[in-house]
């Protein structure tokens, strides 16, 4: 009898414990949302520095990787050649290549005993750029080959017989298939912005260096600060949200 | 008359098959020339080398006596045009589609506007610049396309089938425009068709075209005289049916196309014969039609193709007929594969070969 009144206030002990665990986590959310919202419309400079590098070097990467990913697709796309299909299979399944396995990579490559060291790209925001338009070449080029190739193949023939050269009848067929090159593009900026590995193994998350939203995120969780990384996670969904609502306004406008 | 394209032994293998055989052609400046051949005979292939989008396998090209290659075949593709069986169009407005061919050209605006303009009152569309090119029916679009092609003023238009797969009155309509640009314009056309009567009413001269071979270049009288056998049997024509033909006494005669089918024609003529009838000329109901018809049979629908705002119909009744009907129609009468229904045409819709 004596034992089981003591088992359940021992169960109610526990009970009330996890409650106010959760209680307790509840708050520092709300008061991390708050502080964080403080914080976003207060314009701290060291933020306002991180979104801005962030979205440069992310910026960057996609558009570096839109433009060797580019000529790949167009020719995967409208060329028939022999290995074709392997090439495709290569960026197919490099879509999921896991962004610290690239990252790893990358470090051991551009540290200084590494095959490109001498190029001194590990802990510097060219290197992180380069590293993050290698992570999403394959979206590029896998995303605007499919596009390509879901066009009507006579475009481009219709193109020559209104007088095109084949320059200018495969950016008829390119211009065809514009909607999905976009979501390409908006695929892998999301995707250089919203990862970690490459920014923190190239990177290092140097302050006013390397450091990124979320290499930023990261350290500053780890250290406890919850309302800044809260804020930065914010920051980091608005980019998200923002830039992939005005594509699809802009499709919508075109159609 | 000045020759402006000349084939000379042209072939063009694909892997295994052998789409043309040593074609010898000369094209006149001015004229009008039909490609008349059943599907499958070379006709498209003949007109995309023509076009300069497909390369023959062996011999050569000459357009205005300069043989055509890899170093002036852009010079080549701005000299002439091609409007498609399946209409292609870009995915944006009427006018922005119209436009392409002159943007390349690098005519002005204002010049481009008024272009588009005039061409799009040719092809009785005027005020569609702004409308998107893809949400227009079949027709529409095909007018659009056609439009696209006059617009650049090529010394060549090459169409493949244009009236193929749209609907009789836009069917008119593009008739009508190829011989008022022919007349007017003395544009050089080259119209690849397997309609017998579209090669009548617009070629000044046509070849047969069979199995990737040229079997006979003439004006459409000497085609229409080719063995009518031949004619029946290769070009699989549309409707075509051979027979012993009987004089009724009144007028018309009664072919015995075989497999119990009688058909009477308003001519009168004894012995052997082909006769055939236009898929659009025959009258499709679900239940006997009294009507001055005089051959009304009763079948059953084997096969459908759906062309967009038309819908082919072979329906099996006794021997094999193509039927077209719109696509309303089509829809209103709820067709299916297998559905018994009766057909109907005049003793005058039926032509001799």
């Amino acid at each position: 009898m004596a034992q089981s009144a003591q088992l359940n206030i021992e169960r109610a002990t526990l009970n009330s414990t996890a409650e106010r665990c959760i209680f307790a986590l509840g708050n520092e959310i709300i008061d991390g949302l708050l502080k964080a919202l403080q914080l976003i419309f207060s314009g701290d400079p060291t933020l306002v520095e991180i979104c801005v590098r962030s979205l440069l070097i992310s910026g960057s990467a996609t558009i570096l990787a839109f433009l060797w990913g580019l000529p790949v697709a167009m020719t995967l796309g409208l060329k028939k050649f022999r290995g074709r299909f392997l090439i495709k299979g290569f960026f197919n399944a490099m879509l999921g290549i896991p962004t610290v396995a690239l990252g790893l990579i990358l470090y051991l490559a551009f540290s200084k005993s590494g095959p490109l060291g001498s190029l001194r790209l590990l802990y510097d925001p060219v290197g992180m750029m380069i590293g993050e338009a290698i992570l999403v070449t394959p979206i590029i080029v896998s995303f605007t080959t499919s596009a390509i190739e879901s066009v009507d193949p006579e475009i481009k023939d219709l193109a020559k017989t209104l007088g095109a050269s084949e320059t200018e009848a495969s950016i008829a067929v390119l211009k065809e298939s514009i909607n999905s090159v976009a979501l390409a593009i908006t695929a892998s900026f999301n995707r250089a912005i919203a990862e970690l590995g490459v920014a923190y193994m190239v990177g290092g998350n140097i302050a006013g260096l390397t450091s990124v939203l979320t290499t930023l995120i990261a350290l500053e969780t780890n250290k406890g600060n919850i309302e800044l990384s809260i804020a930065l996670a914010i920051i980091l969904f608005l980019i998200v949200f923002a830039l992939t609502i005005s594509m699809n306004l802009i499709q919508r406008r075109r159609t | 008359m000045k020759t402006i394209m000349e084939l000379e032994n042209v072939s063009k293998i694909y892997g295994n098959l052998t789409a043309l055989q040593q074609v010898n052609l000369q094209i006149f400046e001015g004229e009008v020339f039909s490609l008349l051949g059943p599907n499958g005979s070379g006709k498209t292939t003949l007109l995309r080398i023509m076009a300069g989008i497909e390369k023959p396998t062996g011999g050569e090209m000459r357009f205005n006596n300069v043989k055509v290659d890899g170093g002036n075949i852009t010079d080549v593709r701005l000299k002439t045009t091609m409007v498609f069986q399946k209409t292609a169009l870009f995915y944006t407005s009427v006018y922005k589609n119209i436009a392409y061919g002159l943007r390349l050209r690098e005519r002005s605006k204002k010049e481009t506007d008024e272009k588009v303009r005039e061409v799009l009152k040719t092809v009785k569309l005027e005020g569609y610049e702004k409308r998107p090119a893809k949400k227009l029916s079949g027709g529409e679009q095909q007018r659009v396309a056609l439009a696209r092609a006059l617009a650049l003023d090529t010394q060549v238009l090459l169409l493949d089938e244009p009236t193929a797969n749209i609907d009789p009155k836009n069917v008119s309509i593009i008739e009508e425009v190829l011989s008022w640009v022919n007349k007017e314009k003395k544009t050089t056309m080259v119209i690849a068709t397997h309609n017998m009567f579209q090669m009548e009413t617009l070629a000044d001269r046509a070849a047969l075209l069979l199995e990737g071979k040229i079997v006979k270049v003439g004006a459409p009288p000497e085609i229409f005289m080719l063995p009518s056998q031949l004619l029946a049997s290769y070009a699989r024509l549309e409707n075509v049916f051979s027979g012993v033909s009987k004089v009724t006494g009144e007028g018309t005669s009664l072919v015995d196309a075989g497999e119990g089918l009688q058909i009477e024609t308003a001519f009168e003529k004894t012995g052997n014969t082909t006769v055939f009838v236009r898929p659009e000329d025959i009258i499709l109901s679900l239940n006997p039609i009294v009507s001055s018809a005089r051959n009304s049979f009763e079948g059953r629908i084997v096969e459908i193709s759906d062309l967009g705002a038309i819908v082919r119909l072979r329906v099996k009744a006794g021997r094999d007929f193509t039927v077209q009907i719109t696509k309303r129609s089509f829809n209103d009468m709820q067709l299916n594969i297998d559905a018994k229904v009766f057909l109907a045409f005049k003793a005058s819709s039926v032509q001799t070969v």
